[in-house]
């Protein structure tokens, strides 16, 4: 009996917590690097003064937002206005079993991985939407609809994208779609080649999916002040910038495992130690595709609500769809080489 | 024509690419920034800051009360009076206070003085913390020309040549 309530509830919230933590961690540091590349770019230096080279500034937002009042907005809805930033982070953190960070390293293993994934970044729009409601603000409601119409367009090229992969791949299983783009030849073996266009779709609708720039009129703050967050402060805010982040950061980890072979080296594996997969691969992909989202914000103004919507419908989800069917004949003439496994 | 290769631009991302090309190059130029309490930005000689009352090497102030500053001043900051000293009757200031709200820096003040009393220094770091110590009376101009007479002095000696 003890043994099963240790196997089942207490190893699980253990490694929960290593996904977790870290996960937070990552967060503080992303936060940090996005002002310190953004300052960058611009020919400033960014934070610099809260520790070394600035390297605790982000801690020293997390105190100042946690020590900052929650204001309730008159009229507004106070159950659900303390829900909305839950609702959004729950999700956002919730994603993370399936990741799959090495070929041993995963929480759960699921087979309908890709689905479950699915779900629960389409979760993340609720807390959004729910947010501008119960807010009760002019600017948080058109921030809601905005981010909800563009999060769903862009959620349909990103699931043709995953088609794609699936068809590739066949399978659901995140960590076999990895193993999939196992093979000799290293980096050329990954699906990014035989699905460029898709991965620049797929990219970009992430970017949209997290509502970033240039896709982030559901915050447009030359418009709408702050889209849907505008009422909130303090650690409900605080919750809202935690979810978004972590967005970012699993679109980054997503388009390395599905496009760029997840822990797989770029090297081929006859190369020795540096061919060999791990954990440490898969985390200066996400690094660099992480990287990408800051280089955007820093290089591109923000999209018109309706060229949002035009990219969406009328270019990514023809692309994809287009390239669903040249997958498919990828993979009927075994034109892909498709590994089993390493 | 045009309107297909724009098309084909466009789906490639070229300008974007671009763009981004533009964005990594700034990334790694070196930063304008002056990291100011620490660094800080090369002044002119002629840089005219907080004002000061210099005397001469043997201690005798060099005002004179001609009140050639008060007369100048465009912005009615200077306030003067004067008298003879009880010591020895020479003509020289009882009250000699400049409002530094009022003053506009315009160096006129410096320029007209006769005995190069009343200077301009290039001190522009220094705040008030009451109300009223906006007025400097005489005393503390003597006060600041006496602490910054070697600064004076050589921003003096060195623009001396156009004066």
């Amino acid at each position: 009996m003890a043994d099963q309530l240790i196997n089942q509830l207490v190893w699980p919230i253990i490694y929960i917590l290593c996904i977790v933590l870290p996960l937070v961690l990552a967060v503080a540091m992303f936060v940090y690097w996005e002002r310190k590349v953004l300052g960058w770019m611009h020919v400033r230096m960014g934070p610099n003064k809260v520790g070394p080279f600035g390297l605790l500034q982000a801690f020293a937002d997390v105190v100042k937002l946690l020590i900052k009042e929650v204001i309730l907005p008159t009229k507004a809805n106070r159950f659900l206005y303390y829900m909305a930033p839950m609702i959004a982070l729950v999700p956002a953190l919730a994603v993370w079993a399936v990741v799959p960070f090495s070929s041993t390293m995963v929480l759960s293993n699921a087979n309908a991985g890709v689905l479950y994934l699915l779900a629960m970044t389409s979760m993340g729009v609720y807390g959004i939407i729910i947010a501008g409601w119960a807010s009760n603000s002019r600017y948080a409601l058109l921030g809601a609809m905005r981010s909800a119409a563009q999060v769903i367009s862009y959620e349909l090229a990103m699931g043709l994208c995953l088609v794609c992969v699936l068809v590739l791949a066949g399978s659901l299983n995140l960590s076999a779609i990895v193993n999939a783009q196992a093979g000799n030849k290293g980096i050329f073996d990954w699906f990014w080649l035989p699905l460029l266009p898709v991965f620049v779709v797929y990219f970009i609708s992430g970017v949209a999916e997290t509502n970033r720039a240039p896709f982030d009129v559901a915050e447009g703050e030359s418009e709408i002040v702050a889209g849907f967050h505008v009422e909130y402060s303090g650690s409900a805010f605080a919750l809202f910038f935690l979810a978004e982040y972590a967005n970012m950061i699993l679109v980054s980890f997503l388009a390395a495992v599905l496009f760029m072979g997840g822990w797989l080296s770029p090297f081929p594996v006859s190369w020795g130690f540096i061919g060999h997969g791990g954990f440490p691969w898969l985390l200066i992909k996400a690094f660099l595709f992480s990287f990408m989202f800051l280089w955007f914000r820093a290089t591109f103004p923000r999209y018109r609500y309706d060229q949002i919507m035009r990219l969406g419908w009328k270019v990514f989800i023809p692309i994809a769809i287009a390239w669903v069917f040249v997958a498919g004949c990828l993979k009927y003439w075994g034109l892909v080489s498709i590994g089993t496994g390493a | 024509m045009s309107r297909v290769t724009g098309y084909f631009k466009s789906l490639l991302l070229v300008e974007l690419v671009q763009g981004m090309g533009v964005t990594l190059r700034y990334l790694f130029k070196p930063k304008y920034t002056m990291r100011y309490p620490m660094e800080h930005i090369p002044k002119s000689n002629r840089f005219r800051g907080l004002h000061a009352l210099r005397r001469y090497a043997n201690g005798e102030e060099r005002c004179i009360a001609c009140k050639l500053c008060e007369a100048v001043c465009p912005a009615l900051a200077i306030t003067i009076d004067s008298a003879p000293r009880e010591s020895d009757g020479q003509r020289r200031t009882t009250r000699y206070e400049i409002d530094l709200f009022k003053c506009i820096y315009c160096g006129f003040c410096e320029e007209s003085c006769p005995v190069d009393s009343i200077v301009e220094t290039s001190i522009h770091e220094y705040h008030f913390e009451n109300r009223g110590e906006n007025v400097v009376d005489k005393q503390k101009l003597l006060a600041i020309g006496d602490r910054f007479e070697q600064q004076i002095a050589a921003d003096r000696a060195q623009d001396a040549a156009y004066r």
